[in-house]
């Protein structure tokens, strides 16, 4: 067994230095990497490339890093809800390049599979596939989308051993899984690290093979953006 | 004329038996609610669910279960979670049968805007792009006119593309509509509307042919 484990979230982003490129998993703030994001405010690395689906909210998730003017670009599909990322976007201070959530999804993979870039339909004929190659394929016009190059990428799951198997829970699977490996470097944090052996192999979502470095998360608040009930009869 | 939950109502009769159907943000969401009890249907969140339930009761919602508007959900027997690189092939490979999503504009084309508005809005155009590029059957919902009272059914559309010649059928407030070649061919009007109401509400070519039908709800 090839041990993965590091003491803690300093040691696991030990490394990490300014102007490098970072992948953040979750989809608004479900499956965020919540102490990896609070360790980049600590270490106060700046002019970040940050790769993650949304840009937090004011005061949780990546919005922590643009408050404190750490992020020079984001690449994103959907940044709604966060009154500063807007002010700095407008602003000029904060580069932004809006993906088709598809296609950032499939960009962290081909990463992670060792593709350069692949054909995809999304954005076709909008300002996403402007200065892009494009073809057509059996009479369907497709752009051409190159993988994300990264340093490091950092990702939370559920439950992970010692040798970085990861399993994920419900939705805030997202885009974790197909950050792993896609950067030179993947850091995993877990709610639940257990030694090896106790994680049913058949059961593991992202081998340890794509994770580099995992550690025991700790205070997880896993805030909720919405929180929609409906009330018992 | 509809409201909101009426646009819903009208478009849920057009999700039938087997299908597997994707919501947008807003009036799409609605849809759910309508869907006949007697057929079987799954809708699919493109963050990662396939089998979505209602929202959960109260103190039982789980923050790691969320639908693609960020509202806490729940599950129903059969359902099944995946990474966002698998959800969007499930898109992109066009194994969903039916899109709902909502629109700024649309043109009599098909092209559709609903992600920005140069120097006013930029939240970004989330799964829209790989939704609209890949689906066969995409209906759009949304309401005829703008609030400055500004048709939303246009030759050309004015706001930057979310994808161009996809949208196949219109749900609005007052009519639906299917796009052709031709233009925006009138299919049913909405309660108490008439085709002259639809008619000014309309700046894209309008086809109207023979009588036509008041919505049944």
């Amino acid at each position: 067994m090839i041990k993965k484990t590091v003491a803690d979230v300093s040691a696991a982003l030990q490394g990490v230095e300014d102007g490098m490129t970072i992948m953040l998993g979750g989809f608004g703030l479900c499956g965020i990497p919540e102490n990896a994001i609070s360790e980049l405010v600590r270490l106060g690395v700046k002019d970040l490339t940050c790769i993650s689906n949304n840009a937090g909210v004011d005061d949780f998730g990546l919005g922590l890093l643009l408050h404190k003017r750490q992020i020079n670009k984001m690449i994103s599909s959907y940044v709604g809800e966060n009154e500063e990322f807007e002010r700095q976007m407008l602003s000029g201070e904060l580069e932004v390049e809006l993906t088709p959530q598809g296609t950032l999804a499939e960009k962290c993979r081909a990463a992670q599979a060792g593709f350069p870039a692949f054909y995809t339909p999304a954005g076709y004929g909008t300002e996403v596939s402007m200065g892009k190659e494009t073809r057509e394929f059996n009479g369907k016009m497709y752009v051409l989308e190159e993988a994300f190059k990264a340093d490091f990428s950092l990702v939370k799951a559920w439950k992970g051993d010692e040798a970085g198997n990861l399993i994920f829970k419900g939705t805030a699977r997202n885009f974790n899984p197909s950050m792993c490996g896609a950067a030179k470097i993947t850091v995993a944090e877990v709610e639940e690290l257990v030694p090896a052996g106790e994680l049913d192999p058949n059961e593991i979502h992202i081998p340890g093979i794509f994770v580099s470095r995992i550690f025991q998360g700790k205070d997880y608040e896993k805030r909720i953006e919405q929180r929609t009930v409906r009330k018992r009869n | 004329m509809l409201d909101k939950n009426g646009i819903a109502k009208r478009i849920a009769k057009e999700v039938k038996d087997g299908y597997y159907v994707n919501l947008g943000i807003g009036i799409p969401t609605l849809v759910a609610n309508f869907v006949r009890d007697d057929i079987s249907v799954e809708f699919q969140s493109e963050n990662g669910v396939l089998g979505m339930g209602p929202f959960p009761f109260e103190g039982e919602e789980d923050a790691d279960i969320i639908n693609a508007g960020k509202q806490t959900i729940t599950t129903l027997p059969g359902a099944s979670f995946f990474d966002s690189a698998l959800s969007f092939g499930m898109i992109r490979g066009q194994h969903v049968d039916l899109t709902i999503l909502g629109a700024m504009e649309v043109a009599e084309n098909g092209d559709i805007a609903n992600w920005k508005i140069p120097g006013k809005m930029v939240k970004g155009m989330g799964g829209a792009m790989d939704l609209v590029a890949s689906a066969e059957n995409i209906i759009v919902a949304m309401m005829h006119t703008n609030r400055a009272g500004e048709s939303k059914l246009l030759k050309r559309c004015t706001l930057p593309l979310t994808g161009v010649q996809c949208v196949k059928k219109i749900v609005t407030n007052l009519a639906v509509l299917e796009v052709t070649e031709d233009g925006f061919r009138l299919l049913e009007r909405a309660p108490g509307v008439s085709v002259e109401d639809i008619k000014q509400a309309t700046e894209g070519t309008l086809i109207v042919e023979g009588d036509i039908p008041e919505m049944q709800l």
